[in-house]
């Protein structure tokens, strides 16, 4: 691997993360459609435990989940579906014919999407705690600084996967997007301790990595109520997290090359004519 | 040194997805070709003639059924990342890049994938808007510029990452007359100051084939029926004579080709001015008293009658027995 062929990667990085976090400056409506229309199902989720008496750790676990439902959506929308839409505006074909590895374009989607994601999280996040006046109880910042970098790359390597099988899947990518987003609001536990799906149900939901993320996070803002409402112990779900880190990434190669060959020999995948 | 583009009995079949759904489609039948640094080869073919698929082929994206295609020396199968290292490609009708980007961050993006350095990329980049007249339009959104402007861009973004061998497939197709000199004033300009470096342009714009290129393949079928210069293939067709004939809508026209003399001959209708466009090809000029009774004598007024000098359609219509349109 010479230094060239790096710095061409980190430059197709580069170059293909610039679109997306020059786009969130570009097109200020997200600040509606992303954030405020987000904060209005988690108001409701935290009137709901208002009126229940629920601890209020709880608004805070509401608050965290609907932050990170940003980047669920942006990995199904801005990930999965990508390389299908890239394939009918005709810059896949482009993109195939360029001298680097594909990873690297995937990669700078993934940084550019994380990047531009992060900002609305971030907001809905900060709008959130003042709106509901949230305190948190956080000890262990670089913890979680690390479990949130974790979770990120476990969750947009799993979207680099979903890329290529979702080129294959063509116009039902669509459906298929739609089918994996309210499910997993449930299966994840974005509104609630995941832990009270039960045993079985959390161990299924944990192969999406936002799953044990979330649930760490929550431990790490609220260590007091870990042992109540936390699903594993912090370390144990920042191991498995690494688990699924290195095996997305790799099926995401796998899946990527998969498509690019039998692109090539039928025609179909990646040429907009075909 | 080896060729720039060279092929050897190259064919690409096309398969259905399922048997219902239709024949296998043989774009390419056993293509010949060698095509030597430093030239503007054309290619000249009517749609679906297999132009677009040899240009996928040589570009890495898609593989050939049978044969062989080398690009610069390398394989195109096996050896692609070293061609990809060489080659750019440009479409005619191409919306690559992203609408919200302004025309000079897309042509960046672009460079990126290339490994250039920003620095230079922006210095390049800035040249070239500059050559094709769209300076003024660097910091506009691509979505804003016109379909010329837009096309022109593509040029750029083909050509600033300085390529060894660019592929040009159709690139002024639908252009305004100014919009498609100003692109083949560049093409011809780049590949006249660079001898290493090579051009190949599909086409189905036969006076543009006739004035850029060197060479011409015409191609029809996924086959080269004739490659040669252009003043060489003309000389195909010099010992015929060249008739164009306008009338006013002729039903029926069944019988002009087997006028005695009469080689080939091909007709456009046009309804919207009620009118017949009808070129022939003629081994013996005696026929054409024959042809204007015959056009007579089908109830159509002649409107006008000339003889033509050889063309690059005519040396098509000579070989394919058809027109372009």
């Amino acid at each position: 691997m010479s230094d060239t062929w790096l710095m061409t990667n980190l430059r197709a990085v580069k170059g293909r993360a610039y679109p997306r976090v020059i786009g969130a400056s570009r097109e200020p409506s997200w600040i509606f459609f992303e954030v405020a229309l987000p904060l209005l199902t988690v108001a409701a989720y935290a009137y709901i435990y208002k009126f229940m008496d629920a601890p209020a750790a709880f608004i805070g676990f509401v608050i965290l989940g609907g932050a990170m439902t940003a980047f669920w959506l942006n990995v199904l929308w801005g990930m999965a579906s990508q390389l299908y839409w890239e394939k009918e505006t005709g810059n896949l074909q482009l993109y195939m014919m360029a001298p680097i590895s594909r990873m690297s374009l995937l990669a700078g989607m993934a940084v550019g999407g994380l990047i531009g994601t992060t900002m609305r999280a971030a907001a809905t996040m900060i709008i959130g705690i003042g709106v509901f006046s949230i305190t948190l109880d956080l000890s262990e910042p670089l913890m979680l600084v690390v479990v949130f970098m974790v979770t990120m790359i476990a969750l947009y390597g799993m979207g680099m996967m979903f890329a290529s099988l979702y080129l294959l899947l063509g116009r039902e990518a669509w459906h298929m997007s739609n089918l994996m987003t309210e499910p997993i609001y449930l299966a994840s536990g974005f509104y609630f301790p995941v832990k009270a799906l039960g045993a079985y149900a959390a161990v299924g939901a944990s192969v999406i990595p936002i799953t044990l993320g979330l649930d760490a996070l929550r431990q790490l803002f609220y260590p007091a109520t870990s042992g109540e409402y936390g699903f594993l112990p912090i370390e144990v779900e920042l191991l498995i997290l690494a688990g699924l880190c290195v095996m997305f990434l790799i099926l995401s190669k796998l899946s990527l090359d998969y498509m690019e060959k039998l692109g090539k020999r039928t025609g179909r995948l990646t040429l907009r004519w075909q | 040194m080896p060729p720039a583009v060279e092929t050897k009995a190259l064919t690409r079949v096309f398969h259905p997805k399922k048997k219902k759904e239709g024949k296998s489609v043989t774009a390419l039948a056993g293509v010949d070709l060698r095509i030597e640094q430093g030239e503007l080869f054309g290619m000249l073919g009517p749609n679906g003639a297999g132009k677009t698929t040899l240009l996928k082929i040589l570009s890495t994206l898609l593989l050939p059924t049978s044969g062989k295609a080398y690009v610069a020396g390398f394989d195109v199968e096996t050896q692609f990342q070293a061609v990809r290292k060489r080659i750019n490609m440009v479409s005619g009708g191409e919306i690559s890049g992203y609408g919200l980007l302004t025309v000079k961050e897309n042509l960046w993006m672009f460079t990126q994938f290339y490994g250039m350095k920003s620095q230079l990329a922006l210095q390049r980049i800035d040249e070239m808007l500059d050559q094709f007249g769209l300076a003024d339009k660097k910091d506009e959104k691509v979505r804003a510029l016109s379909t010329g402007q837009r096309q022109k861009m593509n040029v750029i973004r083909g050509f600033v990452t300085d390529p060894e061998i660019i592929f040009l497939d159709e690139p002024t197709l639908g252009l305004d007359v100014n919009a498609s000199r100003t692109i083949r004033e560049y093409i011809v300009d780049w590949v006249g100051k660079r001898k290493d470096r090579t051009v190949l342009l599909t086409t189905h714009y036969m006076a543009e084939a006739d004035q850029l290129c060197g060479r011409i393949a015409i191609i029809d079928d996924g086959r080269i029926l004739a490659c040669d210069t252009p003043e060489n293939l003309k000389k195909m067709v010099k010992t015929s004579t060249m008739l164009k004939l306008d009338t006013t809508h002729l039903e029926n026209k069944q019988g002009l080709s087997s006028i005695r003399g009469v080689e080939k001959f091909t007709f456009t209708d046009n309804p919207e001015n009620n009118m017949t466009s009808l070129r022939f090809v003629l081994e013996d000029e005696a026929a054409v008293s024959d042809i204007v009774s015959s056009v007579i004598a089908g109830g159509a007024k002649i409107l006008g009658l000339r003889k033509t000098e050889p063309t690059l359609e005519d040396v098509f219509i000579k070989l394919v027995g058809k027109g372009f349109e």
